[in-house]
């Protein structure tokens, strides 16, 4: 069998955003289904969110072919 | 001969694909013009595209505002709906004190999204923000920019004091914390907005060139060509979500720079 760790080492980085970005989104979508009227600002703030949790998924992206 | 030309060659042996992932952002050069520094800066694909573009975006905003007018035409609405949105984006996040930052948002949004934009369009597909020089170049202007905010509205030593020293905390936590502000706020913010646009248009070049890739290999081969029809097939999808992700990348780069100015605007 031949390959590279790296796959593996971005598979198990991708873990921890993920579980992130679903409780993210979820308690987002939850918020905006709770106050409609508030859904601007919520969106805004979730996207803020996102982009910081998905920073370490593209981290590791980038690791796995940077090392 | 890129290595995905010549994995087409080969006739389906998908592992040489990407046996070197390089090959997909590396150009040769048209122009040689030396090493200046160290520094290669002979004029390739990647630079061509971002003049390219650039001069794309000037000539239409020229167009669409050289003469603008009240009741504003088919162009002019458009790309007054672009700086709307990130006039919208100012006052939402930084308030009426971000009026003044809209036309640099602006330009943040439609050159990111121009350069991103290469990445689908026929004949270029190569975006020039998949390089590392461009994410880097606006995260170092954006540095910048809200650094030099931060310096104007609470002068240099309280600047930094209030990201070293951030109010209502017990003194002793001040050890752990101090390290982690300087490096999150300083280091780590235009890093991270560098890394997010290259990862996602690297990411997403690797996925254009793949889909590509695939319905040319396995269409002409004597079994594979149902994987061939699939990618046919999967070829619009794909480059659906990269549309999405290339303005979702630019939207997010121009809120967080708005967010890191609004945290410099005042001691926090």
């Amino acid at each position: 069998m031949t390959g590279s760790l790296n796959v593996i080492g971005y598979g198990l980085a991708t873990l921890g955003p993920a579980i992130g970005l679903g409780m993210l989104i979820g308690k987002a979508l939850e918020s905006m289904a709770r106050q409609p009227e508030a859904a601007g600002m919520v969106r805004t703030t979730m996207f803020i969110g996102i982009a910081v949790v998905e920073a370490l998924a593209l981290l590791g992206f980038v690791l796995a072919f940077a090392l | 001969m890129t290595h995905v030309l010549a994995a087409a060659e080969w006739g389906g042996e998908f592992d040489g694909v990407l046996d070197d992932i390089n090959a997909l952002f590396d150009f040769p050069k048209f122009i040689d013009l030396g090493v200046w520094f160290g520094q290669d800066i002979g004029i390739n694909r990647t630079i061509i595209i971002a003049w390219l573009m650039t001069a794309l975006v000037g000539v239409l905003f020229v167009i669409a505002f050289r003469k603008p007018k009240i009741v504003p035409g088919k162009l002019q609405a458009a790309l007054e709906m672009v700086i709307d949105f990130n006039r919208q984006i100012a006052l939402d996040i930084i308030g009426p004190k971000g009026l003044k930052f809209v036309p640099m948002l602006t330009t943040f949004f439609v050159a990111i999204f121009a350069l991103n934009i290469a990445k689908i369009t026929p004949i270029f597909m190569l975006p020039p923000t998949g390089r590392m020089a461009w994410p880097l170049m606006f995260a170092v202007i954006a540095w910048l920019i809200y650094v030099g905010v931060g310096i104007q509205n609470q002068g240099l030593g309280g600047y930094f004091a209030g990201i070293a020293f951030p109010p209502g905390v017990p003194k002793a936590l001040y050890i752990i914390l101090t390290p982690i502000e300087i490096v999150s706020s300083l280091i780590l913010r235009p890093f991270t907005l560098a890394i997010r646009l290259f990862a996602n248009m690297a990411a997403g070049h690797i996925l254009v060139v793949i889909t590509l890739v695939t319905p040319w290999i396995f269409l002409s081969s004597a079994r594979g060509w149902p994987i061939g029809v699939f990618g046919v097939l999967l070829g619009p999808l794909v480059f659906a979500f990269e549309l999405f992700i290339i303005a979702l990348q630019a939207y997010i780069f121009t809120m967080l720079t708005a967010v890191y100015i609004d945290s410099s605007m005042e001691a926090h």
